[in-house]
């Protein structure tokens, strides 16, 4: 490495930041294939399935003399694994097709889009404890940066769906832009409160006040956010959010198929909806990513033994265990995927403004109360006055719930039974008599 | 005035910008217009980072190019308005004859006092998160509090604007 | 930056104000003219933050002199997101009373 300090230093600092770059990239990049393969596989396993298992399998001849002896007859198993490479390859070989009366311009650039806000998400991660390597840029600003390039995401959707001259690409834009407004805030405040307690928005602060001792007395697990009382109902209204800002089931409605078609990119084909679903599946393994570093203590392993530090701090060992939390993470989104019906719009938006808002501000006003608490008197204080706060958090929510009930007819179910329950005989239970 | 590689990142960053600014005058389109200033917006934030402003940047981001915009974009697309004619009129030649005179004037008074003004080091930090954090909430308190009001009446207002009314 | 000139921002600043200022003089589409205002005060923005850094951020001046320029530019946001909030309801409800929006037809109140 010497050659490399005898640089200029401007020139010095410039190839440290491309090396980094690719390295922060690199990560997001290569498993897209992986966690298309994954989710496809984990989605009909769950849903009774087998789904993609046999692409790539090699069976070499028993017969043929090109075959060397030793690979005659012998099978080779891929699970599968060369399915969305197979894909990748017919949507990047098929006849490109731009509908007529587009704009030109924005139908090129929205995918574009989609794809520089997937990879310029993860800048501020760490992947592990070396600072020479990651993250890429470790600024006072991390978590904001989050925020506000997650916020571009929004562009890309919206001009997709007005740039496809298509009424249900514009609708689906719409929404998209609807839904992603909405959600924004309540995520930005749900994250409020980490910065509170953290005091500071760097990544690597965040990461680091995870490494103490959990509620400063049990010494051999880290104090990870989620095992807090207010981080627990920040990482509860931040994963919602999360799935709602990828446009991920069951908050898909800018491309609800049954409904839109295909929503936003309806009109897209080949590589340009490759784009789109590249930029998705990245969008998706970053924010697990972000929720990993934000809540579920970064790169640090589960176990806080001084035996294990040394190895935590090491580049590979801290990228492999980020890889893994984004795979828990990823595999979540899956089940969330397989397990709840498409929300209609009024419940999206009665979701986002009527409940994770209002959760997430009273959150940050408790965790504001228990810092001062905390800071002012006692620890001890601090957790009372905590405590009794969400308490009462909780007595309003269930106060304000049992009168919004009595007072305005829900909505009725649209759930039809359609088998009696003695399974016999196959009838139509009406909707009236189903929810009465 | 030397040519420095400071200037010519600033050049890289802010002619594309100025470009952006006159997109958003001269496209025919409402959307490009917005997409101009969000590309305008967005390398603003950057020369932000490049005056050490780096929370203000961000937000610059956060609240011109991700929330502000999108309401833009937004409404536009509702209102998807047919690209309205420009006729060509009088006000045309007599707002770009403004412009530059209004542009010669400012320059004549502001370029040469500033010409050989170079960024001294920084001893405040004035841009740091901690810092503005703290005098929000102290010296600044009072227009804090203003100015989430004001927030608060844009919002009952704009609520009021956008219901149906039933007569 | 070291090595750029106070007056490379503050020109990019007078650029970005003239320009915001001809568009609302030549736009008649309320949400372009709506536009060019938010540019004219990202122009001042600019100003504000370029003079905070070249002139109060460095030796000589209080903490409380340099903290002046960031503050108004946070104010200006925030003033300008209520703006637009109530601004783009204003055109909505003329649209809809329109069904058109050019401004030279926005007449009513001229009696």
């Amino acid at each position: 490495m010497d050659w490399l300090h005898s640089l200029n230093p401007t020139i010095q600092d410039v190839l440290s930041a491309f090396g980094r770059a690719i390295l922060a990239i690199i990560p997001i990049f290569a498993p897209v294939p992986f966690i298309i393969w994954y989710e496809r596989r984990l989605l009909s396993w769950m849903q009774d399935r087998i789904g993609p298992n046999r692409t790539g399998n090699i069976t070499f001849s028993r017969t043929s003399k090109v075959v060397p002896g030793f690979l005659r007859g012998k099978k080779f198993k891929l699970f599968g694994l060369a399915q969305s490479m197979a894909d990748g390859l017919k949507l990047f070989l098929k006849e490109d097709i731009m509908p007529d009366k587009t704009d030109r311009f924005l139908f090129i650039l929205a995918p574009l889009i989609a794809l520089f806000v997937a990879l310029t998400l993860g800048c501020t991660i760490p992947y592990g404890g070396d600072t020479r390597f990651t993250p890429v840029a470790d600024v006072n600003i991390g978590l904001l940066y989050i925020l506000a390039i997650s916020s571009l995401g929004a562009y890309s959707t919206v001009l997709a769906g007005y740039s496809s001259n298509n009424k249900y690409s514009l609708l689906g834009g719409l929404r998209a832009s609807a839904q992603l407004i909405s959600y924004e805030l309540a995520m930005g405040v749900s994250l409020a409160a980490m910065v509170m307690t953290t005091g500071s928005l760097k990544m690597t602060d965040i990461v680091n006040a995870q490494a103490q001792p959990l509620f400063g007395e049990i010494s051999f697990l880290h104090n990870w956010n989620i095992l807090t009382p207010m981080g627990f109902i920040s990482a509860v209204v931040f994963f919602i959010c999360m799935l709602a800002e990828t446009n991920r089931p069951p908050f898909d409605l800018p491309e609800a198929e049954n409904e839109l078609v295909a929503g936003y990119h309806t009109e897209y084909s080949t590589k340009r909806w490759g784009l789109f679903m590249m930029a998705e599946y990245m969008a998706m393994f970053t924010f697990s990513m972000v929720f990993a570093t934000v809540f579920l203590g970064g790169y640090q392993l589960p176990i806080r033994w001084d035996a294990l530090a040394p190895l935590e701090n090491s580049y590979l060992m801290g990228l492999v265990v980020m890889l893994f939390k984004g795979a828990v993470g990823l595999s979540v989104y899956i089940w969330v995927r397989a397990t709840f019906p498409r929300l209609r719009y009024d419940q999206l938006m009665n979701l986002g403004w009527r409940f994770l808002l209002p959760l997430a501000v009273a959150n940050l006003m408790i965790t504001a109360t228990w810092i001062f608490a905390t800071k002012v008197y006692s620890p001890t204080a601090g957790w009372i006055t905590g405590i009794v706060l969400y308490a009462i958090l909780f007595f309003v929510w269930a106060m304000v719930r049992h009168r919004a009930k009595k007072l305005e007819p829900q909505y009725r179910s649209r759930s039809v039974n359609m088998v009696s329950s003695n399974r016999r005989t196959v009838e139509v239970v009406s909707n009236k008599e189903a929810t009465s | 005035m030397k040519i420095t590689p400071e200037l010519i990142v600033f050049a890289m960053l802010a002619g594309p910008a100025a470009l952006g600014a006159v997109g958003v005058v001269a496209s025919k389109s409402a959307v490009r217009s917005a997409l101009c200033l969000v590309f305008n917006f967005f390398l603003l934030a950057f020369l932000y980072f490049s005056l050490n402003m780096e929370l203000l940047g961000i937000s610059q981001i956060m609240v011109y190019a991700g929330a502000i915009m999108v309401l833009f974009v937004f409404v536009i697309m509702l209102l998807n308005p047919k690209l309205l004619e420009e006729k060509r009129d009088l006000k045309r030649p007599i707002g770009l004859l403004f412009g530059f005179v209004l542009f010669g004037l400012l320059a004549s008074q502001i370029l040469p006092a500033t010409i050989n003004v170079d960024a001294a080091p920084v001893v405040n930090q004035v841009g740091s998160p901690q810092l503005i954090g703290d005098a929000l909430f102290t010296s600044y308190v009072f227009p804090f509090e203003v100015v989430s009001i004001l927030l608060l009446v844009g919002v009952v207002g704009s609520v009021f604007l956008a219901k149906k009314r039933t007569p | 930056m070291n090595g750029v000139p106070l007056a490379a921002y503050l020109g990019l600043s007078m650029f970005m104000f003239t320009t915001g200022v001809v568009g609302v003089i030549i736009r008649r589409n309320p949400i372009v003219i709506f536009m060019c205002i938010e540019l004219m005060l990202n122009a001042v923005n600019l100003a504000f933050l370029s003079f905070a850094r070249y002139r109060f951020a460095t030796e000589g001046h209080t903490l409380a002199q340099g903290m002046s320029g960031p503050m108004m530019v946070i104010f200006v946001m925030a003033v300008a997101a209520a703006e637009v909030a109530v601004g783009l309801g204003i055109i909505m409800a003329i649209y809809r009373l329109k069904e058109e929006v050019d401004v030279d037809d926005l007449n009513l109140i001229k009696g």
